[in-house]
């Protein structure tokens, strides 16, 4: 509910109270739907690394299912990302895609790296050994985003605008709230479907679990079926 | 510097990517709903087993009928520790309703 409402309210600023901007126009307004999308996405992925981490700490297979739900909703949002940026380009500098643009290609890069985290885990037919291998890689990748964010802003050859405070100055005052309006709708958004899937997740498991009891085949149905989901 | 598109042109590209962010949206929800459906399909297919073995069960032997709700309880699957597929002991404890029936 809380979701829906700053989502609403964030969505009624970004056309009604942010005023537009002097270089961009009208087209700015897909700024507010893509970075809080790109940062949740990010930090998601940063997010799925520790909750790896955890895993690997405790084999608590909780922990498993935390990192695979995160980032399976930080790609989710990724595509959007893409997506979204793709139509940015096309309206700011007349192109869908800008192959010597640092960020465009990084976020690339990011997305590509995450697409290959399911035909891992389902390569993997022992649920320890791909709850293993699966974190592992999470780790690696997660601390691979903020590594490859701080290379990005390093570039020379720099003309993504910027969206945080910089040397020049952060955004001004109304841009800046319903930025942060956004960016916690999204937030709230993400934590939203990430308390669903995971309660999907339960729910699938446990009725498996039940079926399991009910058929008292042990032998047969107690075996794994090859899955990328994790098991709990 | 690019000069600002007009809004009737600008409009278009905008829509198109809040749109992108509705849609988005909508097939995840899509998909939880497909999935939310499959379950409740799960829940009264094993009502009915449970129906079924509660009916031969007291044709039978004349034992009493678990309801679904007396079925043994599953453990939290958030403490459970790898490997997932290890199979339960012999000896479980009672589940409570159970207990609750032999009182």
């Amino acid at each position: 509910m809380a979701t829906a409402l700053v989502l609403t309210a964030a969505f009624a600023m970004v056309f009604f109270y942010a005023p537009l901007d002097a270089d961009q126009g009208f087209v700015q307004k897909i700024f507010y739907v893509h970075v809080p999308m790109a940062i949740v996405a990010l930090v998601g992925f940063v997010a799925g690394g520790i909750c790896a981490v955890m895993y690997l700490r405790t084999r608590e297979t909780k922990w498993d299912m935390r990192s695979y739900v995160t980032i399976h909703l930080s790609v989710i949002l990724a595509v959007g990302v893409l997506v979204t940026g793709s139509i940015w380009a096309r309206a700011s500098w007349g192109h869908w895609w800008v192959w010597d643009e640092p960020m465009l290609v990084s976020f690339l890069i990011v997305f590509l790296l995450y697409a290959t985290y399911w035909p891992l885990r389902f390569s993997l037919e022992d649920r320890e050994k791909q709850a293993r291998y699966a974190s592992v890689f999470a780790i690696v990748a997660g601390a691979f985003v903020p590594l490859n964010f701080t290379a990005v802003r390093m570039a020379e050859q720099y003309i993504h605008p910027e969206t945080l405070a910089t040397t020049t100055g952060g955004m001004p005052g109304k841009f800046a709230l319903t930025f942060v309006v956004a960016l916690i709708g999204m937030t709230l958004l993400f934590f939203t479907l990430i308390k669903y899937e995971m309660a999907s997740k339960h729910a699938t498991f446990r009725l498996r679990a039940l079926r399991r009891r009910l058929a008292g085949d042990d032998d047969d149905l107690m075996l794994p079926t090859r899955s990328a989901a994790p098991s709990l | 510097m690019l000069p600002a598109l007009p809004l009737d042109e600008a409009g278009k590209y905008v829509a198109g990517a809040y749109l992108v962010f509705l849609a988005l949206i909508l097939i995840y929800v899509a998909i939880m709903a497909s999935k939310l459906a499959r379950i409740e399909r799960e829940v009264v297919d094993l009502a009915e087993v449970v129906e079924r073995k509660g009916g031969a069960d007291g044709a039978g032997a004349g034992a009493a009928v678990a309801p679904p709700a007396a079925l043994p309880a599953t453990k939290e699957p958030a403490a459970t520790k790898e490997p997932a597929t290890t199979k339960e002991p012999a000896t479980t404890k009672q589940p409570a309703a159970t207990k609750q029936r032999a009182r």
